[in-house]
């Protein structure tokens, strides 16, 4: 089967719902896990990765909550496969570049994701919409349980599951959320937030993980300490951090309104503007625009516009996924043309801001423009 | 509008200096540093020497695995893998490795974690016997004790306990 026609329409993953959705986009755990007796993909030969994805693949399709799920060796996919698999958060950009000998099972509803000879043999995710991180780690540990009676894994008492790379030794758990912060960019609040959950331990980065910018004002925070405490001593931290970030942005939105209308709307309106009426835009300032534009549906500007007609164009407008629409290979420059037509197409029933009157009072404080 | 990004060492300064390292297999690195920790991993004249997988895993240039005695270089017996190749990639060949390099592991993997004792999830074949391990442990503690303090009694009842508890983990592994 066609990864193309297995994978939901953006359409209906952008309505996919969760709690606190409007900060929290998703949640995510994973597990990393390798077999006994074999070296680590990253170390191992070719053929003895093909033997062991012959041995990880059918255990992992045959799980419960792989009915109907999609499976494929990472050669039979495509570049253009793989990077939309990535604009979905469906794989790792390492996982992207891995050719024979490592795999992909992913369920229907594209709430688990198992790599196979990622960087450890197994990458198993369990994804939510919105604030779950409690029921995403529910839902691996018990995938990840059903799995062990099949698999031998790599364990010791003392170190718990053993990883290629030692940073993932122990639970070889990553819990992370996206979030997304423009209250806390806009009033360039983001770097104290950063290094104040940075120094609890917490890695902060950018849209696709490790190494990536936060663009369209999206960051992940995840755990990087694996060994030590238990699983839901890991996931506790998180929510309580990621429910004071959302405090905060809450709040850095309300006091941009009370003290600085105008700059709010100078941002909200110009992205509305270059969004719905450009004729050639990049990938990049898209996501920034698109980031203001949900800003402002969240702030009841854009009156009867629904938040997933801006998280569908965050899916639909990025290169993979704009691409995969035609036969003929774009440029960039062709791209930016067809993502300009595409834009205006998508917003033509959007409104302009709906913008409150300003008292005179919050005009003086936005003097600084 | 992207953040301002910090320091991968200390997290505090922003960072100034941009490394990428292109491994042999074409994956790429990346670390992040200020002027003061590029400084401090001798990185304003050498870029060439500079030991990349020790600094993303947290370590300074000084404190790499040890090499084993005689300064002959450890070889994983399992997989052969050296450890230079762990500081070219920063990761292991196999699960067997970390008993091959343990020792020169435990001082890394006490700066990386919250501590070197695996307390989570273990798979359930191993939970039991884990489980027997720690009570087993938890009750020799008190049985000492009570021995010190001259509770025979108690020591009695708890030399029982531990007896019931180890013969059946034998009969298990038997």
């Amino acid at each position: 089967m066609q990864i193309h026609s297995f994978l939901s329409p953006p359409a209906e993953t952008a309505r996919r719902h969760g709690p606190n959705d409007r900060i929290v986009m998703s949640s995510r755990v994973r597990l990393a896990r390798n077999v006994r007796g074999f070296a680590f993909p990253g170390w191992a030969k070719k053929p003895e990765r093909v033997k062991l994805l012959e041995l990880i693949r059918p255990a992992v399709e045959g799980l419960p909550e792989m009915h109907e799920a999609f499976s494929e060796t990472m050669d039979n996919l495509t570049p253009l496969d793989k990077q939309v698999l990535v604009e979905r958060h469906l794989i790792s950009r390492e996982h992207a570049a891995k050719t024979a000998g490592s795999g992909l099972v992913l369920n229907k509803e594209e709430t688990f994701s198992v790599m196979i000879n990622e960087e450890d043999h197994l990458r198993m995710q369990a994804l939510r919409p919105g604030l779950q991180l409690r029921q995403a780690w529910t839902a691996i540990d018990q995938l990840d349980s059903a799995l062990e009676k099949k698999l031998d894994y790599a364990f010791s008492n003392e170190l718990g599951y053993l990883t290629a790379c030692p940073t993932n030794l122990g639970t070889g758990i990553r819990v992370s959320a996206m979030l997304h912060l423009p209250g806390l960019v806009l009033a360039e609040h983001i770097n104290p937030i950063i290094q104040s959950v940075n120094k609890l331990g917490l890695a902060v980065r950018g849209l696709y993980g490790e190494g990536t910018e936060a663009l369209g004002n999206v960051f992940q925070v995840s755990n990087q300490m694996t060994l030590g405490e238990t699983e839901s001593t890991i996931v506790e931290r998180l929510e309580k951090v990621l429910s004071q970030i959302i405090e905060h942005e809450e709040n850095a939105r309300q006091t941009l309104m009370e003290q600085k209308p105008k700059v709010v709307y100078n941002h909200i309106g110009r992205a509305y503007g270059t969004l719905a009426n450009a004729h050639s835009i990049t990938s990049k300032e898209t996501m920034n625009f698109l980031s203001l534009l949900r800003l402002g549906v969240d702030m009841d500007v854009f009156p009867g516009v629904q938040r997933s007609l801006v998280d569908e164009l965050f899916l639909t407008t990025q290169p993979a996924h704009l691409q995969r629409k035609l036969s003929d290979k774009l440029t960039a420059e062709e791209r930016d043309i067809l993502r300009a037509d595409m834009l205006r197409e998508c917003l033509k029933n959007v409104s302009r801001p709906v913008v409150k009157k300003i008292e005179p009072s919050g005009l003086d404080k936005s003097s600084d423009l | 509008m992207s953040a301002k990004k910090m320091c991968s060492v200390c997290k505090e300064k922003p960072a100034t200096v941009f490394l990428t390292n292109i491994t042999a297999d074409e994956k790429a690195q990346k670390l992040d540093l200020c002027d003061d920790c590029a400084k401090a991993k001798g990185l304003d004249n050498n870029l060439a020497m500079f030991p990349f997988a020790d600094t993303m895993l947290g370590l300074g240039a000084s404190q790499e695995i040890e090499t084993g005695s005689g300064g002959v270089e450890t070889r994983c017996p399992r997989c052969g893998f050296t450890q230079a190749d762990f500081k070219k990639s920063g990761r292991l060949g196999c699960a067997e490795c970390y008993q091959t390099f343990a020792e020169g592991l435990s001082g890394l993997l006490k700066t990386m974690h919250k501590g070197t004792q695996h307390v989570g999830k273990a798979p359930e074949a191993l939970r039991e016997s884990r489980d027997v391990t720690e009570r087993v442990k938890a009750l020799q503690k008190k049985l000492a004790r009570a021995i010190e303090d001259e509770k025979f009694e108690q020591a009695a009842e708890l030399r029982d306990e531990i007896n019931r508890l180890t013969p059946r983990r034998t009969a298990k592994c038997a």
